[in-house]
């Protein structure tokens, strides 16, 4: 029996009653993790990670949530619910659900790299596997992440001697506290924007460290030449970038492969991190959760299909509202 | 090849010219003279012949990896560039190798020439093992011949004139020939390049053209028109013809022809040499290459060129049905003397005792149009068509002749038609390359074939279409186009037809080849017709009455 189907307000879980990450809102809904297309308002029940439960607040105010460690279950109407680390932002998980012997888990979006500043991804055997497919294309392979983040610390190290400021786009959460956890302070003061001020606060309430950071206004003109500037792509063009000289422009992101994507930013540099799987890891999650079906969501979801078909395996599509922010 | 890379990476991540220059002159001051060589020619865009075609690139990929055939279309039309998608593809490595530019080029590259195709292919290793992904990237390009990094000649130019301590005009004009693909880039002519004395070059280059003065386009409006007269009434006024701008140089007896992307084409027009062999040595005129049959009033049309230019082996018969003329309308080199800093009005003079001396039906005087306002201006333009030149070329008498696309030495305009219009609809969108990689930025455009009465219009693709719009509506049309596929064949979407287009182009021609039954000439889009309903669009009818 299918643990999972596709209703129009979202994933749904016919035996427990339960929709999970539904995108129109309903009684009783289970999270995977806080970004938007994922974590909607207007629920009138959540089910959480516990380390999420700050950054949850942080976006959405009070909530009607219930919270559960990662490992801990919970039965509701017979069905055995419980949360796995998906390593993708702090508090993210992957959901199990065990009925009558058959278990299916939800992924949500998933890395398997690791990260400072959330749980390292866990396999968990099922039945049937839903994935994401964001980076589902083998062009996809990300680079070792220590790497990236010396060049990035070497390009801001650079621009710092050169009295020119560093601008890095990333998106605000989870990429963002990823970059602050890797960044090496001693070159220089690190500026937020402030849409990111929240969450980082919300990340440290959750146990995570980051190093201090400052708002634009703190900072006098001379240590904005040697400054790391934290800001959300949908700052680009925004009254808020004047307030600096000289500027060197970076984005973050796994997209930031492609060199056309690169150019299309109109930015100088383009770092390749992110918080999805790539191909390579999109298979081998795959492969480690020993599911006989796999479910594709968001992303590269039709090559991704017939790959999986053609090597053995029985995979289909569920239609979703996913994927609709940066990467 | 490392330097090269870190140059390449260097120029990648910089919009700011400065930067590239800088970067550029930077690496020249470290390579050697043979590495520079190839460097200069490659940024400067010169190019090598594909010496592999893209499907042996393609099983070698397919080889190496083992995906399937789909899978790589997939990555491909995702990435938009061959070259950097199978970089992307081929299993990771570190760089282990040392070699230069320059041996790379010419010790492994080059000698595929020589082997059949197949032996090509299994080169394949020996050209890419032993590079990391983006030197890879590089190497791929070569070999793709698609090699490109954002760099104009002009800016290579600078870099040399800052690494060399010489002016930029006088690297710009020692650079003309250089990317000539009839002689391979080497330490000597490097050093010639960027030698201290101009002898140096001019021993090792005697065929040396000089860089071509280009016209400012000159608005559609009436306003610009006026200003020029309003400004001044000594202008000299002639065609714009629609053929090749190329220059003749003889020199010691010898006649070198140069067409304006700095190719020798002197093989391609033998009438053309054989007529500038009477012209005194030390002359080099500028002009138009025109076919042109004897008795007529007006050229034959651009297509009759493009007939001559495909044309590997000319036979007899072939050079009588299209004869070529070449219309001089400048003299740069007289008696020797480089005179492109006399005044027009002199230069003119000249030319017009020398075409007089030498007379030949195959050397015509581009005639000066009489015109004395810019009334009668707009009234010449509007014959163009007719006389099948594609506007006028307005010309300051009293300007020199400058180098490239500049107003310092003198000012010539282009005052060019406007384009031919037609309302078209999007049917058939693919995705583009570079910049527009991943987005449907390619598309087909067609008008309503309401040919059979009481049948159902249809719509009939007339031309492709892709540039002219901006980022905003291209990011719009493409998510509009992602909703409105009705089925894909291979990269090629097929969509509901609901944008129409002004589409514009320079001409229109009979052809058989193409289901509409007529070529468009350079289409381009215009504008994004949101105003428009798809009913509304224009019909064969209408597209047929401009033939």
């Amino acid at each position: 029996m299918d643990l999972v189907i596709r209703r129009p307000e979202g994933l749904y879980c016919p035996p427990g009653d339960f929709y999970i990450d539904p995108w129109r809102p309903v009684s009783r809904a289970v999270i995977t993790h806080a970004h938007a297309d994922h974590a909607r308002a207007g629920h009138d029940h959540y089910l959480v990670s516990a380390d999420s439960e700050h950054v949850l607040r942080a976006r959405f105010g009070q909530l009607p949530m219930e919270t559960l460690h990662y490992g801990e279950s919970i039965d509701h109407h017979g069905v055995q619910v419980s949360l796995h680390p998906a390593g993708h932002v702090l508090g993210s998980a992957q959901v199990r659900l065990a009925y009558k012997g058959h278990v299916w888990v939800v992924s949500g979006d998933y890395k398997l790299a690791p990260d400072p500043t959330c749980a390292l991804f866990e396999p968990v055997r099922c039945d049937t596997f839903i994935t994401e497919s964001t980076f589902g294309l083998p062009v996809y392979r990300w680079p070792d992440e220590a790497t990236v983040m010396q060049s990035i610390n070497e390009w801001w190290a650079k621009n710092a001697s050169q009295g020119v400021s560093s601008l890095l786009y990333a998106y605000a959460f989870g990429k963002g506290q990823r970059l602050l956890a890797g960044l090496d302070p001693s070159i220089g003061p690190i500026i937020t924007h402030g849409s990111l001020d929240a969450l980082n606060l919300a990340y440290q309430a959750s146990g995570v460290a980051l190093p201090k950071t400052a708002r634009v206004t703190d900072v006098n003109d001379a240590d904005k030449k040697r400054a790391l500037i934290l800001a959300p792509p949908s700052a680009a063009s925004s009254p808020w970038m004047k307030r600096f000289g000289e500027t060197s422009h970076a984005m973050v992101s796994g997209w930031m492969q492609i060199r056309g994507a690169r150019r299309r930013r109109g930015v100088d540099r383009g770092f390749v991190l992110s918080d999805h799987a790539d191909w390579p890891a999109l298979l081998s999650a795959i492969d480690a959760t020993g599911a006989s079906r796999v479910i594709v969501t968001h992303g590269n979801a039709v090559s991704l299909i017939r790959w999986l078909n053609e090597t053995g395996r029985q995979a289909q599509a569920f239609e979703t509202e996913y994927g609709e922010i940066e990467s | 090849m490392k330097a090269f890379a870190a140059l390449y990476q260097a120029l990648d991540r910089t919009t700011s010219s400065r930067k590239k220059i800088a970067a550029i002159a930077a690496y020249l001051d470290t390579v050697a003279p043979e590495e520079a060589a190839w460097a200069v020619y490659f940024l400067a865009g010169g190019k090598i012949k594909r010496l592999l075609p893209t499907a042996y690139l393609r099983a070698y990929v397919l080889r190496q990896t083992d995906l399937p055939h789909w899978l790589f279309e997939e990555c491909y039309e995702t990435v938009g560039d061959l070259a950097e998608t199978i970089a992307l593809l081929l299993p990771q490595s570190r760089t282990v190798r040392d070699t230069p530019l320059n041996e790379w080029v010419t010790e492994g590259l080059l000698p595929l020439q020589s082997l059949g195709e197949e032996e090509r292919a299994s080169e394949l290793d020996r050209l890419l093992d032993g590079w990391d992904s983006d030197t890879r990237f590089i190497c791929l390009k070569f070999i793709t011949g698609g090699f490109r990094v954002g760099v104009s000649r002009l800016t290579v130019t600078r870099a040399l004139a800052q690494h060399t301590g010489l002016a930029v005009t006088q690297m710009a004009q020692r650079m003309v020939g250089y990317l000539n693909n009839r002689q391979n880039p080497s330490a000597t002519r490097y050093q010639a390049l960027v030698a201290d004395r101009d002898e140096d070059l001019k021993a090792i280059e005697p065929g040396q053209p000089y860089p071509f003065f280009l016209a400012q386009p000159l608005g559609q409006e009436t306003d610009a028109l006026n200003a020029l007269w309003a400004e001044s009434n000594r202008w000299q006024v002639e065609w714009k013809w629609d053929g090749i701008r190329a220059q003749i140089v003889c020199r010691h007896g010898e006649v070198w022809l140069w067409s304006r992307g700095e190719d020798l084409i002197t093989e391609q027009f033998p009438e053309l040499s054989e007529m500038a062999q009477v012209l005194p040595a030390g002359t080099v005129l500028d002009g138009e290459i025109l076919v042109w049959h004897e008795g007529q009033f007006i050229s034959a049309s651009f297509a009759s060129l493009q007939k001559r230019l495909g044309r590997k082996r000319l036979t007899e018969a072939f050079k009588r049905d299209y004869p070529v003329v070449f219309m001089a309308y400048d003299l740069l080199e007289h008696e020797g003397l480089d005179c492109r800093e006399e005044p027009l009005q002199i230069r003119r003079e000249r030319l017009v005792n020398l075409s007089g001396a030498h007379p030949d039906s195959r050397l015509k005087l581009s005639p000066v149009v009489a015109v004395d306002d810019a009334e009668q201006a707009s009234c010449e333009q509007a014959t163009a068509r007719e006389a099948r030149v594609e506007g006028l070329m307005i010309k300051a008498l009293d300007s020199q002749y400058g180098v490239g696309r500049t107003r310092q030495a003198g000012l010539w305009f282009k005052y060019k038609l406007d384009p031919l219009t037609v309302d078209a609809v999007l049917i058939y969108a693919q995705r583009g390359h570079g910049r527009r990689a991943s987005l449907y930025t390619d598309y087909t455009l067609a008008v309503w074939d309401d040919a059979t009465p009481g049948a159902p219009r249809t719509l009939v693709p007339i031309a492709k279409a892709y540039s002219g719009l901006m980022d905003k509506e291209i990011k719009q049309i493409d998510a509009i186009l992602r909703k409105s596929t009705i089925e894909s064949f291979g990269p090629v979407k097929r969509v509901e037809p609901t944008l129409v287009f002004e589409l514009g182009f320079e001409g229109i021609l009979p052809s058989p080849r193409h289901k509409s039954g007529v070529a468009l000439r350079f289409p381009r889009l215009l504008r994004w017709r949101i105003d428009k309903p798809v009913q509304e669009a224009d019909s064969l009818v209408t597209l047929k009455a401009l033939l």
